[in-house]
């Protein structure tokens, strides 16, 4: 499956992915920007919350929770 | 929850800060910080006492200033809010951004996180740019040692080019040297060479064209360099700022103008234009966080994080998730309310021994009866009664719900609760600042801060007073215990009490989901918004600082307003109760008016205006009750619950009295503290009237509701 590009809502738990492109525009992109999702920055599905939704992803040291809206948005590369 | 005179009076809002300087040559230092990197811990740990602040672990929703002395000079620390950087995507970015900018700080420390480094050097090389009078604190060192994560601190001092302190504030560990680096930064013996970001060639092009221009404006005051970066950017934010700092608008001069599309042309031939400008400029400071940060860290244990990974798996997985944040809240309010019985009641009888006491005294002395019962019936009495009712359970919960807070399980409590909210087409941050509302809902409302979209952050001030506050909850506990719980013994007795109160803040939540939704299909027409949220490591947390912190920052303060209420409260009763018209009293008046439409709610006269005399502080709502009964009828002594109980029945309360008297006091208006708390974060008398109409307009229905089904169905 390595190489394939998808969006980062579809990476599943337990999986590594590399940031290829941010969708979002204006101030959401500035968000994923601030917490270093430039592109080729590795990112990790972790965990699901209760509901499924949002999920918590491990970027650059960080755990950091996004619902599917702004994930979907976030195009990866599966590593 | 930030519950010091700072977040819930007047200092909470201003906006601008005023320094106070004691000596002309007081050194005045900025602490900037990403979120959760301990950098509150750092403030009080230099500070000590001498500082007013309060706020809520990660999140400094207010400038607060505290002082410290080093060697031969004071240091005034401005605490601004934690953020991941300085292009302002948020109010409190903004105050940030602002500060260090215009501020004119002699120095700033950058508080960073051992174990997260990489991402925190973000900040640092932002403010590099900025100013570069600058500290770095890489704090947390004894949690990166226990993560086996290392940190080269003297090669960061080398390559950033500015001095690199390392600290575990939580353990007092390196704040002299902290502080030795930055006597000497702003003696100057110290100079400073700033690591500046380089980057891609047209932009750097466009930059050294724009550059003396911008400086020429500015007679370089502020950095040109960063100015003209900003300009290029377009950013909308930080040039309004400037107009507002300058008092002229760069874009008006011709020379800044004409090089700016010269260098706009630059970028555009090399395919650089909005959207893109951003990514490069961010990619380029990250590409070199990266490259310092591999120089310095090292990582000894690959899955340095585990623990924190396990714990999260079971308390915010989909099967143990809520139910134990259900069992979790449950068993603070079990703890609060079996453990406050006791030391209640002990309070109640030592008090009241107390007024015995003064009513001999004062009998003693041949004082007129009505100055007696001024002073012992109406204002000792009322005070007695808010003392032993609340300070106990605040005593219990404050440190507990603190406990949670600095262990980290907040921001889970969020995560677990987000899709919630996001259905109620709100901000997954409101249910922070709820859990804020729980210590004092004033604090929730200045917390709202942390959520940037505007429609969003209206929705969760106008929604905050739905979660009971802490001056709310023991009246709830005393309420349950006398009619729900009160024929049990034993264990069950406090299990049920629980479990009803666990109902109630639940229904407080589901009442704030169920408005929220109302207000963004209405009058707050939205889609919600993005948000992220940063699940920061569990962190051991340190039970003595919290026993002291929630005890005296928190505890103290709360109960003290209540007094500060009570007392004249006491008093307007008092008198209310004892002066006469037409032969009846003015509180029977009073409450005769309310009378019939209390009755229609399941409440009574009293109770309702108990209520609307407790608008100063919730706290005295009961005592007021108390009184007004205690006046109406003959004089009883009474120092329990029990008593109390059988005072209430004799004035007619049924267990449906008591359920409405709940509902009500889950869900009326605002206090006092809290409305002026809404009117300056909104800024507008429109959403104060709002914020007042919506609980109090829902609590009536409800109640009215509650009470014509009983009656109907003739069980009460």
């Amino acid at each position: 499956m390595g190489g394939q590009k998808i969006p980062l809502s579809f990476l599943p738990l337990g999986r590594k992915g590399r940031v290829k492109e941010l969708i979002s525009d204006g101030i959401v992109r500035r968000r994923m920007l601030d917490l270093g999702l430039i592109n080729d920055t590795e990112i990790e599905a972790l965990q699901k919350s209760p509901s499924g939704d949002p999920v918590a992803y491990f970027v650059r040291g960080a755990v950091i929770a996004l619902r599917s809206e702004e994930a979907s948005k976030i195009i990866v590369e599966l590593s | 929850m930030g519950l010091t005179s700072n977040s819930t009076g007047i200092g909470a809002y201003d906006k601008e800060l005023r320094i106070e300087r004691i000596n002309e040559d007081d050194k005045v230092i900025a602490l900037a910080g990403n979120p959760n990197v301990g950098k509150s811990t750092i403030f009080n740990s230099l500070t000590g006492l001498n500082q007013h602040t309060g706020n809520w672990p990660g999140k400094t929703v207010t400038n607060a200033q505290g002082r410290y002395r080093y060697k031969d000079r004071n240091f005034i620390l401005i605490d601004i809010p934690g953020t991941y950087s300085l292009m302002a995507n948020s109010v409190e970015e903004e105050i940030a951004r602002d500060f260090i900018l215009f501020g004119n700080p002699d120095g700033t420390i950058i508080v960073t996180d051992a174990t997260l480094l990489e991402r925190n050097l973000n900040l640092v090389l932002q403010t590099l740019e900025i100013t570069e009078s600058v500290v770095v604190c890489v704090n947390l060192l004894d949690e990166a040692k226990r993560k086996k994560i290392h940190v080269d601190i003297d090669k960061l001092s080398k390559l950033l080019g500015v001095p690199v302190a390392g600290t575990s504030a939580n353990i007092g560990e390196g704040m002299e040297q902290l502080m030795d680096s930055v006597y000497k930064l702003t003696d100057g013996s110290i100079k400073t060479a700033p690591f500046k970001v380089r980057y891609d060639d047209p932009v750097e092009k466009a930059v050294s064209l724009l550059e003396p221009a911008v400086g020429d404006v500015l007679c370089w005051k502020l950095n040109s360099r960063w100015v003209s970066l900003k300009l290029l950017d377009g950013d909308i934010n930080i040039l309004d700022s400037l107009k507002k700092y300058l008092g002229f608008d760069l874009l008006s001069n011709d020379d800044i103008v004409e090089r700016l599309n010269e260098a706009k042309e630059i970028l555009y031939s090399e395919g650089i234009t909005g959207d893109n400008f951003r990514d490069r400029i961010v990619s380029a400071i990250y590409k070199e966080c990266e490259t310092i940060s591999k120089q310095v860290v090292k990582f000894e244990k690959e899955k340095y994080d585990m623990t924190d990974r396990k714990i999260d798996r079971i308390l915010t997985s989909k099967k143990y998730g809520i139910p134990v944040m259900i069992l979790l809240l449950g068993f603070i309010l079990w703890l609060t309310i079996t453990g406050a019985n006791y030391p209640s009641e002990f309070l109640a009888s030592i008090l009241f021994r107390i007024e015995e006491a003064l009513n001999e005294f004062f009998i003693s002395q041949n004082t007129p009866s009505w100055l007696r019962g001024l002073f012992v019936t109406g204002i000792y009495r009322t005070l007695a009664w808010v003392v032993s009712v609340m300070l106990p359970p605040m005593a219990i919960f404050f440190p507990l719900f603190t406990l949670l807070e600095d262990l980290g399980y907040l921001p889970r409590v969020a995560f677990n609760l987000d899709n919630f909210f996001k259905k109620a087409c709100c901000h997954g941050k409101q249910a922070l600042t709820m859990c804020m509302g729980f210590g004092c809902n004033a604090a929730g409302v200045v917390g709202c801060r942390i959520i940037d979209s505007p429609r969003e952050r209206l929705i969760a001030i106008i929604t905050n007073n739905f979660i009971p506050c802490n001056g709310r909850f023991p009246t709830l506990t005393a309420i349950i215990t006398m009619f729900f719980a009160g024929f049990l013994t034993g264990p069950s007795k406090s299990i049920v009490s629980t479990m009803i109160l666990t109902m109630v803040i639940l229904l407080g939540i589901a009442m704030t989901l169920l408005i929220s939704k109302l207000l963004s299909k209405t009058i707050l027409k939205g889609l919600p918004s993005s948000f992220t949220l940063e699940l920061p490591p569990y962190r051991k947390p340190q039970i003595g600082k919290i026993i002291v912190r929630s005890i005296f920052d928190r505890t103290i303060f709360v109960l003290g307003r209540a007094v500060a209420v009570a007392a004249p409260a006491g008093l307007i009763i008092w008198v209310m109760a004892n002066v006469e018209v037409n032969g009846l009293s003015l509180l029977s008046h009073f409450s005769g008016f309310l009378d019939p439409f209390a009755r229609l709610i399941g409440l009574d006269g009293v109770i309702l205006m108990a209520f609307i005399l407790g608008f100063p502080a919730n706290e005295i709502v009961v005592p007021i009750i108390i009184m007004s009964y205690l006046s109406t009828g003959g004089l009883m002594e009474f120092e329990n619950l029990a008593e109390l109980r059988e005072l209430l029945v004799s004035k007619g309360w049924s267990w449906l009295t008591a359920i409405c008297f709940m509902i009500f006091t889950l869900i009326h208006f605002p206090c006092g503290t809290t409305c002026w708390t809404i009117k300056k974060e909104t800024g507008s008398w429109k959403w104060t009237a709002v914020s007042i109409l919506i609980p109090t307009i829902t609590g009536t229905v409800i109640c009215f509701i509650v009470a014509s089904i009983a009656r109907l169905l003739g069980v009460a």
